[in-house]
């Protein structure tokens, strides 16, 4: 019987859940023997070829892209787990959402104390539109489950990870459960 | 049982309590945890939060602000009310901007603390942005209002506790929030040791340079639930007859 | 993040000039009342009266007068939708937003205020003269739309008034004011042919309406006991009118053996149910019936002080109720000694309110009485146990009083001879909306909603709003039902709405109003309403699942079941009984899919593209 696949991405965040996955050590091994890991930055794959068992989402939505890989993800896995305090609820990127775009641009790139010789909005066409405001992953697709922490720990990502690979609902003991 | 005492029963285990105790009183002292938020036993009861909303005698009531009665029946331990007050937590989080992984009253934070005893995993509700100030002009403290829940902890303890009066509302409904006795912080009265500052169970009210002096792994409630130091009361085993 | 200025406005138009004004402003106030902190309320609404706004200074003025903090006095008067903290147009216009306002045109002439003054609803003019703003229901559901010019109501309004009356008052300069306190008195305006209410009685039924001599009531009561009175009020069983039908009888006699230092009895005329003013219709028909309850209730109870609560947007009878009250002073009915009864001393004084729908909650009307913030109060204690001053107290609906000097009157076997077993004597419904005759209509509880929309001339009504938001939405297959206590229980509310009327337009305008009166003391209800208006506008915007359905409805019954009053917790009755009676109206609102984001992408980016004036990047497709 082929493995479960497993996919990832991450979005506005800052892939410290990503690293917290690959701090399982030497579960590593096991993990390989569980999954076959389908489209991640872990290696780089770039596109969906098939419809996978899990995907996990690090990071909320800032802009159009993010919200383009989001639905893609979401359309390719059948599980879908929000990881982590940004994807969950934009996390620090989202305190962006206290200020406003446009004044959070200005006093990015325009009038910041560091800003020297005037300065410029970036804005080349390749680069993404910015959203009004950072989004959890789930007030845009729908999400399966969520997988708390700043970032998740090691432990959480493989208690969560075994879990949903054996059918299991996803349980976290106290001590793993953490908003930070 | 002495002449003012009574008993009644929450979740079917008998509490004993006398006059003048309300339903979480008495509990807390029999090591019956109801969960509660804006609740402090120091101070007068408020009922904001509803978090301690318990069915009492068939009809939902603060646990904090009831008094309890003889031969009541408290119902707290609940799916239903458990999912309620989780809902009540998931709006308190949606009404603010609360960014755990960057506050300082993480692991020693009850709003969190109950966000993890009553299984929150995500805010599901709708998140407000709203706009909140800070005030960092007190060389000892400042405001954070992003993280204010609005318990009114601060306004009684400053009040009868401090006998200063530094905090207030202002406004009302979804507009409501916290107000100071003065345009800034440092032009008021309050200080670093009133109870008015101690007792904020968020990390709106918060001392300067006391951050993160705590490690990871040993604040209060990393390890074990909120309310377990309640719960603890009732788990100690009892040895022999203690007569007074 | 910077530390931002804390929001208040600095008041730099306080200039030094000014500071003597706030001072004398507060001084007169202070004497009028005493410096005495219960009478904050009366206190802000006199100073404002004369400065037209609270500035700081009169803020800390109040304060040191009273010996409390300022930030005490910022927190009642920051709770009330009439004080204001900053300068406003020296005529503030305000219109209601209820759906029945709405529909009898109401946005067109708060259109034609607005633009005949120069600004946007809201908005304060130019010159500092006028401002137009909306607030919630002002009790005149029956002859909308009107409008409140500070203590004015202009009623029957059209579009094509607006300009004229606005003319008058630049030309005029002044409008009648009230004289609430001494040294304030009333001033002699420009006078307007819309400014008066229609008295709206249509239909006068056996009871409440009936011919009697001034204190018949009252003279009946004194040849009884106060417990035979008592008795008397509970053998006719007489419930509470306001909507929540507590046995008047069990009430007061609660009161009565509650000990304390002295007992109060509260009228309850802060009549803010949308669509109710048959209490208006009341206080201006037969306030001197109202009055013999109260002092029927002071004898009852062995209470000497009466106070009526009464909405601010009723301050245009402040007028006439002190004649009343006075006549009655000087007949003997009030004051010391009444109807020659040595040792039954009663008086009754008028406590302005100042907008604030939760205030008609009997314990958050006391804090407002108390001059505080008008949040309601954790039960058990209960008023009749610890209320005003925290003194026993008996709060009754202006009708519940009214019945009260009826039953005396005619004694309880002739009351219990109208209505239903559990519902004795009659109900005064404020009719509105889509109806040929709106009005004030007294028929015996029991009525159908069916024969009572035959009565009213309504014959096509395509649902009911029955008891105001709070209540429920009643649709043509329940129009059987009956108007009693053991039915549809109501506090007489009536807003008809005809077969073009949007259920959901309704359900939301209903949703708004919560969000704007929650007092926000608690968490479900302050942050609740707000939630529910954001998912039901998820829906009515046509992005709502199924899955957005069940999470609304979830959503209001956590709402209902935790709130702490029952403001709370029947704020969600707007959306769960449209959802209940009118499922079909949710429905074709639905998308198939499972699962919708609240905004779509592009108005996600519309700022971004704004600011950065391009299109959003184009990516291929994924097949």
């Amino acid at each position: 019987m082929a493995k479960p696949k497993l996919a990832t991405c991450s979005l506005a965040g800052c892939f410290g859940c990503h690293m917290s996955l690959l701090d399982i050590d030497e579960r590593l091994v096991e993990l390989i023997d569980l999954v076959d890991l389908d489209k991640s930055p872990l290696d780089d794959k770039k596109k969906f070829d098939c419809v996978v068992d899990i995907g996990l989402v690090e990071g909320g939505c800032a802009n159009e892209h993010n919200v383009r890989v989001l639905q893609d993800f979401r359309k390719n896995c059948r599980v879908l787990v929000s990881v982590g305090a940004c994807a969950i609820n934009g996390g620090i990127p989202a305190m962006r959402n206290l200020v406003g775009l446009r004044e959070c641009l200005e006093e990015a790139y325009l009038n910041g104390p560091t800003i020297e010789d005037g300065g410029m909005i970036p804005n080349d066409e390749d680069l993404p539109l910015l959203l009004d405001r950072v989004y959890p992953s789930h007030e845009i697709v729908k999400i399966d489950y969520f997988l708390p922490g700043c970032p998740p720990s090691a432990d959480t990502i493989w208690a969560a990870l075994k879990a949903l690979l054996t059918g299991k609902e996803p349980e976290l003991p106290y001590q793993l459960f953490k908003y930070e | 049982m002495s002449e003012d005492k009574f008993t009644f029963t929450v979740d079917g285990i008998e509490i004993e309590a006398e006059a003048g105790q309300s339903i979480i009183q008495a509990c807390d002292a029999a090591g019956v945890y109801i969960p509660r938020l804006c609740y402090h036993p120091d101070l007068e009861p408020a009922g904001h939060c509803r978090v301690c909303t318990c069915k009492i005698d068939g009809r939902r009531s603060s646990a904090c602000t009831m008094p309890a009665a003889h031969g009541m029946v408290v119902e707290s331990d609940t799916a239903e009310l458990n999912g309620d007050r989780r809902i009540l937590i998931e709006m308190l989080f949606a009404e603010g901007n609360h960014f755990c992984p960057s506050c300082e009253k993480s692991g020693d934070c009850e709003l969190q603390a109950l966000g993890y005893r009553l299984g929150m995993v995500a805010v599901t509700l709708p998140y407000l942005w709203p706009e909140r100030e800070l005030d960092a002009t007190h060389p000892d403290i400042f405001i954070d209002r992003n993280r204010c829940i609005l318990c009114s902890r601060c306004i009684r303890a400053s009040r009868t506790e401090d006998g200063k009066t530094v905090f207030g509302f202002e406004g009302r409904g979804i507009h409501l929030r916290l107000n100071i006795d003065a345009k800034h912080l440092d032009e008021t009265t309050l200080a670093a040791a009133d109870k008015g500052v101690h007792v904020c169970p968020v990390g709106c009210i918060v001392i300067k340079r006391t951050g993160y002096r705590t490690p990871y792994g040993n604040r209060q409630f990393d390890q074990a639930p909120i309310g377990s130091e309640i719960e603890a009361r009732r788990a100690r085993p009892k040895r022999g007859v203690e007569s007074k | 993040m910077m530390p931002s200025e804390n929001g208040k406005p600095v008041m730099e138009n306080v200039s030094a000039a000014a500071a003597p004004q706030v001072a004398a402003a507060v001084d007169a106030a202070i004497k009028a009342v005493g410096a005495d902190r219960t009478r904050l309320m009366d206190i802000v609404q006199a100073v404002q009266q004369r400065l037209g706004y609270l500035p700081d200074e009169a803020i800390h003025t109040i304060a040191t007068a009273l010996g409390i903090h300022a930030v005490e006095v910022e927190d009642m008067v920051s709770f009330y939708a009439f004080p204001n903290r900053e300068p406003k147009g020296r005529f503030h216009i305000r219109l209601s937003n209820t759906p029945v306002s709405l529909m009898k045109g109401a946005g067109d002439v708060a259109e034609a205020f607005a633009r005949a003054v120069g600004v946007s609803i809201g908005g304060t003019s130019a010159d500092g003269e006028f401002t137009v703003e909306w607030t919630s229901d002002i009790g005149m559901a029956d002859q909308e739309p009107s409008a409140l010019i500070n203590g004015m109501v202009l009623t029957g309004l059209t579009p094509a008034d607006p300009p004229d009356i606005i003319a008058k008052l630049r030309r005029g300069r002044t409008i009648s004011t009230l004289p609430l306190f001494p040294g304030l008195d009333s001033q002699e305006g420009v006078v307007f042919p819309q400014a008066r209410v229609a008295s709206s009685l249509l239909q006068a039924g056996p009871i409440i309406f009936r011919q009697a001599g001034r204190g018949d009531g009252v003279r009946k009561a004194l040849t009884l006991s106060p417990e035979g009175v008592i008795q008397e009020i509970t053998k006719a069983k007489l419930r509470g009118r306001g909507g929540a039908g507590f046995p008047t009888g069990l009430k007061w006699k609660l009161c009565r053996q509650s000990p304390g230092d002295a007992h109060h009895v509260i009228c309850n005329a802060d009549e803010g149910e949308p669509g109710t003013f048959k209490d208006r219709v009341l206080l201006t028909e037969i306030p001197d019936v109202v009055f013999d309850g109260m002092t029927i209730a002071g004898y009852a109870l062995g209470a000497r002080h009466g106070y009526v609560y009464l909405r601010g947007e009723y301050a245009y009878l402040w007028n006439s109720l002190q004649a009343v009250l006075q006549n009655r002073r000087r007949l003997g009915l009030l004051g010391p000694n009444i109807c020659g009864r040595e040792g039954f001393d009663f008086d009754i004084r008028i406590q302005l309110g100042a907008g604030a729908y939760v205030c008609g909650e009997e314990s958050a009307l006391i804090e407002s009485l108390e001059g505080k913030r008008g949040s309601p109060r954790d039960r058990p204690p209960f008023p009749t146990d610890r209320g005003y001053l925290q003194q026993p107290t008996a709060v009754n609906n202006v009708e519940t009083l009214t019945c009260v000097a009826r039953i005396m009157e005619k004694g309880n076997e002739w009351f219990t001879g109208y209505g239903t077993a559990e519902s004795t004597g009659t109900k005064l419904m404020s009719v509105s909306g889509d109806c040929p005759h709106p009005g004030v209509y007294e028929v015996p509880f029991g009525i159908t909603v069916n024969e009572f929309l035959d009565l009213i001339g309504a014959l096509d009504a395509a649902f009911v709003q029955i008891s105001g938001p709070s209540g429920q939405c009643v649709a043509p297959k329940d129009f059987g039902r009956r108007i009693a206590f053991e039915d549809i229980s109501t506090g007489g509310s009536f807003m008809v709405f005809g077969a073009d009327r949007d259920v959901l337009d309704v359900a939301h305008q209903f949703a708004e109003f919560f969000v704007a009166e929650s007092c926000g003391w608690c968490t479900p209800c302050r942050v609740g309403t707000t939630l529910l208006q954001k998912n039901l506008e998820k829906i009515i915007d046509g992005r709502g699942t199924l899955a957005d359905i069940a999470a609304l409805e979830g959503l209001a019954n956590t709402v209902t079941r935790m709130s702490r009053c029952g403001l709370g917790q029947t704020a969600p009755n707007p959306i769960l009984t449209s959802m209940r009676n009118f499922p079909q109206a949710y429905e074709v609102k639905l998308q198939p899919e499972a699962f919708l984001p609240r905004v779509t992408l592009r108005e996600a980016l519309a700022e971004a593209i704004e600011v950065q004036g391009r299109e959003p990047v184009a990516e291929e497709e994924e097949a």
